[in-house]
């Protein structure tokens, strides 16, 4: 059988919503609380040798003196938890199943999306929609049969990570937003395991290897969380999936060292990657602070928090909608279609920086960033002003000219509005202008399903 | 008075936005009274290189959280934080943590 191999009572994982596994003979746990996560699971034997298959399998490593025999045992009777098959934990559940680790456990609430396949190497173009849980067990699976994978179809909550962190050895942040780094790591301290934590954006990547002989945990470092605004997702950043590849691969290293015994190089060091410069960083951190909230010698978080609301952010990486102007100045892609259709003078205006222009435009759509806006940049309101100058007199001056404003979602159009409500009406007449609620996004799905969408 | 002191002072993951992305800053910190510290340094920051936005990177005196700052290629924790000295040729490193993955 391919499928997870402790003991059916036990691995409940997945929901049974996606296609239910043959092997999986007890009604699957609903996705969240008490019963979301198996109960218990087995302890891995310990072992007092290889068979003649597994020295042939791990032969490579075998002959390396600071691993050995004795190291390959220890790492097929370790445990880990990968919080997120994402960009970091694809990469990093790869090099762990493919050096015999004994047991992943691989939890993630998302299914698999397009824009995924750039960076997270072991969900196909076929595993589109399917749990990334799932897809990365049955991929890993694929690489090698001998590692137990418990995929867990749920997001990490306060209410069951304790308990799911208690049953593994080392845990892997590869998560992808702020409240579950808090959490991940509160409840690595409660139960007392070393956290590897990777995150990745742009082109730069960053590693520590938290709560581990005497270093600090992640509140040591970052007692308060940043506020929200400041936070940046990948969607919006962007990140080259070499760059996650990268340290997810670090990742997969330090835990491969602290699981067979040779401890880890980044206690009580960050590694930065700049991946532009080509260069690594290795810096020197403080050791676990005495005053800490959870590792300090005296702890006010006992317990886990709702770390949603201590971060004021939700624990995903998707985009957030913002709501800045009243429903007067806001319209629809629908009633932009219509006024569209209907010639309505107008001016439509894009407020994305330039690299997003060029991936997609409405081709009749005025383009000033944002930044430019915000900082008043004289040409660009020039161009504005001309440009509804010209639309003026193709209609002879009958109507008035309103300003739609675009950008991918419909949030950085509504800071736009605003700022182009707020000019001084002497200097540059009064501008009225709407935004277009969703953006260019909200245009391809609704409007013109031909139009990119990113 | 406390001569001048030059420094290179660095911004990276993504904290570099708020300054043009420009990634490293060759700087001269002029002649003043007391020694030059961090604290110090964050308001000369302020008025010199942050154009806008200072909420993004400073909160009152201090870095904003999610800011660490490295001090020759060490925790600001370690050095004293706000009160190190800033010595000649030092190199000091605002790092904006990445949550991503």
């Amino acid at each position: 059988c391919p499928c997870v191999r402790v003991p059916v009572a036990a691995a409940v994982p997945v929901s049974p919503r996606s296609r239910p596994c043959p092997c999986v003979r007890v009604p699957a746990a609903p996705a969240e609380g008490a019963l979301g996560f198996p109960a218990e699971l087995p302890p891995l034997p310990a072992r007092s040798a290889l068979s003649a298959a597994e020295i042939l399998r791990y032969s490579r490593q075998l002959v390396l003196p600071e691993l050995g025999v004795r190291g390959q045992l220890r790492l097929a009777r370790s445990s880990v938890l990968v919080v997120g098959c994402g960009g970091l934990g694809c990469p990093l559940a790869q090099y762990l199943a493919a050096a015999g680790v004994g047991r992943l456990g691989l939890v993630d609430h998302d299914v698999v999306e397009t824009s995924n396949l750039q960076r997270q190497v072991l969900h196909g173009e076929a595993r589109r929609g399917r749990p990334k849980a799932r897809s990365a067990a049955a991929a890993l699976r694929r690489l090698n049969s001998a590692v137990q994978y418990v995929p867990y179809r749920a997001a990490l909550r306060p209410r069951s990570a304790l308990r799911l962190v208690r049953q593994y050895d080392i845990v892997a942040d590869c998560s992808d937003n702020v409240p579950t780094r808090y959490l991940v790591s509160d409840a690595c301290v409660l139960a007392g395991k070393p956290l590897v934590s990777g995150s990745a954006l742009r082109l730069e990547g960053q590693l520590v290897v938290y709560n581990y002989r005497g270093g600090p945990c992640y509140r040591c470092l970052f007692p308060e969380p940043p506020p929200p605004d400041t936070v940046t997702n990948c969607a919006d950043g962007g990140v080259l999936g070499v760059v996650t590849g990268i340290i997810g691969c670090m990742q997969a290293l330090e835990v491969l060292k602290i699981a067979s015994g040779m401890g880890s190089s980044f206690n009580r060091h960050m590694l930065m990657f700049d991946a532009l410069e080509g260069r690594f960083r290795n810096i020197k951190l403080r050791p676990r602070k005495a005053d800490c909230a959870v590792c300090g010698d005296r702890p006010s978080i006992t317990c886990l928090q709702d770390y949603e609301a201590f971060c004021g952010s939700s624990a995903t990486d998707k985009c957030r909608s913002l709501r800045l102007l009243p429903g007067g100045d806001r319209i629809s892609v629908q009633q932009y279609k219509e006024l569209l259709d209907a010639r309505a003078p107008h001016v439509l205006l894009d407020v994305r920086p330039q690299v997003e222009v060029d991936i997609c435009r409405l081709q009749h759509a005025l383009h000033i960033p944002l930044r430019k806006l915000e900082d008043k940049d004289e040409e660009s309101l020039q161009r504005l002003q001309k440009r509804i100058g010209e639309e003026k007199r193709r209609t002879d001056d009958q109507t008035s000219v309103p300003v739609y404003v675009v950008c991918k979602l419909g949030n950085d159009s509504q800071k736009a509005v605003k700022i182009l409500q707020e000019l001084p009406a002497e200097e540059f007449g009064s501008v009225l202008a709407k935004d277009i609620k969703g953006g260019l996004m909200a245009w391809a799905t609704k409007i013109d399903p031909t139009f990119p969408q990113y | 008075m406390a001569a001048p002191v030059s420094l290179q002072v660095e911004f990276g993951g993504g904290a570099e936005l708020l300054f043009d992305g420009v990634k490293k800053h060759q700087v001269t910190l002029p002649c003043q009274p007391e020694p030059w510290d961090i604290r110090s340094l964050l308001k000369w920051i302020k008025q010199n290189l942050l154009k806008e936005r200072p909420e993004l990177f400073i909160q009152g005196e201090s870095v904003r959280p999610g800011i660490l700052v490295l001090i020759n290629e060490a925790d600001w924790e370690l050095m004293g934080e706000l009160d190190y000295k800033l010595q000649d040729q030092d190199n000091v490193l605002f790092i904006s943590t990445l949550h991503g993955g």
